[in-house]
C-alpha cells in the first residue's frame, strides 16, 4: 500500500500541539536500529477531560525505504516500538490563534495540517480555514472522504484538492502543478494576514512558499515543513 | 517523488536536540558564522544519513549545527552558530533581579 494510517495506543501520552511530531525507533534483532519522525495526524485535546492515550501517524511507504516499508506492510496490530515526543514548536497551530488560516499540503504531508483541521473542530474554534491540498491523481488522495464530511459538517473550512497528474473524470481544473492563479483564488488574500502552513516534499514547500511571498504574504508567517520521504 | 530525500528540515531534528535541552530548539533563532543570516533552526536543511546529524544554513549550506549520538553520550557542535536566540518564558521580577534582604 502506498500509505498507511497506524493508530497507536500509548499509555501515558501527554498530550500534543497539532502539527506536533514523534520519532519512532525500530531496532532490528541484531541491534541495528533506525529512526523516523512522523508527523501526528490526530487532534490536540481541548482538555485534560479528554485525556486519550491513543495518538495517530500517517506513514507514507518508501518502496527502498528502510523504515516506512516495515510500518506499512509488515507492522500488526499489538506489535510495540519505541517512540519519542511529542516534540517540535515551529510547525504548531492553537486553537487559541484569532487570524485565519492557509493550509498547502503536498501528497502525505496532509498528516500535520489534518491535525489541525481535526483539532480545529475538537476545540470548537470559529477561525476560517482554507486548505489546499496537491495530490499526484485521485488514488493517491487521503483523508478523502473525511475532507469531504468535514467541508459539509464544520463551518469555516474550505478545502481545494489540486491535481497533478491525473484529475477525477469530469474534474473542472485540469492536472497540472499548483499554480499562482490556485493560491489566489483557493487561499487567502495576503491583506487579511493569514498564518500560511506549508508541507509536502521540498520541491513543492519551496515552490508554495515563493509563491506565497510573491503574493505579498510575510514571509515570517509562513511556516514550512519538508515532509521527507525520508523512508 | 518517491526518492529519498537529500535533506529535510529542521523540525526533525526536534526530538532528538530535544533530548539535550530542556526547551525546543528548533524554534530558536541562530546566525550563521559564514554568511551571517539568521535563521531558524527549524529551516535549516537537514542530512542525517551520516553517522550524526549535520544541519546547514539554508542560506550558504555552511555546516551550522553536527550532533552525533552514541548508546551512553552524545557529541555536539556548534561552531557554525555565532548565538542561538532561544525563546523562554517570561522572568518573574524576583528572577530578574533577586531580591537580598
Amino acid at each position: 500500500m502506498a500509505a498507511r494510517t497506524l493508530v497507536l495506543d500509548v499509555p501515558d501520552w501527554p498530550g500534543h500541539v497539532a502539527g506536533q511530531h514523534i520519532d519512532v525507533r525500530l531496532t532490528a534483532p541484531d541491534g541495528y536500529t533506525a529512526q523516523r519522525s512522523y508527523s501526528l495526524a490526530s487532534a490536540a485535546r481541548a482538555s485534560a477531560a479528554y485525556a486519550v492515550s491513543t495518538v495517530e501517524i500517517l506513514v507514507q511507504r518508501i518502496p527502498r525505504g528502510e523504515v516506512s516499508p516495515w510500518l506499512c506492510d509488515v507492522a500488526m496490530v499489538g506489535d510495540q516500538f519505541e517512540i519519542r515526543g511529542p516534540v517540535g514548536g515551529y510547525f504548531v497551530w492553537e486553537p487559541s490563534r484569532p487570524e485565519p488560516v492557509l493550509l498547502a499540503a503536498g501528497g502525505s504531508g496532509i498528516a500535520p495540517l489534518m491535525a489541525m483541521i481535526r483539532t480545529r473542530k475538537e476545540a470548537g474554534s470559529r477561525v476560517p480555514f482554507r486548505l489546499i491540498y496537491s495530490v499526484r491523481d485521485p488514488d493517491t488522495l487521503i483523508f478523502g472522504e473525511e475532507l469531504a464530511r468535514r467541508v459539509r459538517d464544520d463551518h469555516g473550512l474550505d478545502v481545494t484538492i489540486i491535481y497533478t497528474r491525473q484529475t477525477p473524470p469530469g474534474w473542472r481544473r485540469p492536472a497540472g502543478r499548483l499554480t499562482a492563479e490556485d493560491l489566489a483564488e483557493a487561499g487567502w488574500p495576503a491583506a487579511l494576514a493569514p498564518t500560511c502552513y506549508v508541507c509536502g516534499p521540498t520541491g513543492f514547500v519551496e515552490t508554495v512558499a515563493d509563491l506565497l511571498v510573491a503574493a505579498g504574504h510575510d514571509p515570517a508567517a509562513i511556516r514550512t515543513e519538508r515532509f521527507g520521504p525520508t523512508g | 517523488m518517491t526518492d529519498i530525500a537529500e535533506w529535510v528540515d529542521g523540525n526533525d531534528i526536534a526530538g532528538a536536540t530535544r533530548e539535550l535541552f530542556a526547551v525546543d530548539l528548533t524554534v530558536a533563532r541562530g546566525r550563521c558564522v559564514t554568511c551571517g543570516r539568521e535563521s531558524m533552526v527549524a529551516e535549516a536543511h537537514v542530512y542525517h544519513r551520516a553517522p550524526g546529524i549535520v544541519a546547514r544554513c539554508p542560506g550558504c549550506d555552511s555546516v551550522l549545527l553536527r550532533l552525533v549520538r552514541a548508546p551512553d553520550r552524545a557529541w555536539l557542535d556548534l561552531r557554525g552558530l555565532s548565538y542561538l536566540e532561544v525563546p523562554m518564558s517570561a522572568l518573574t521580577a524576583s528572577e530578574v533581579m533577586p531580591v537580598v534582604a
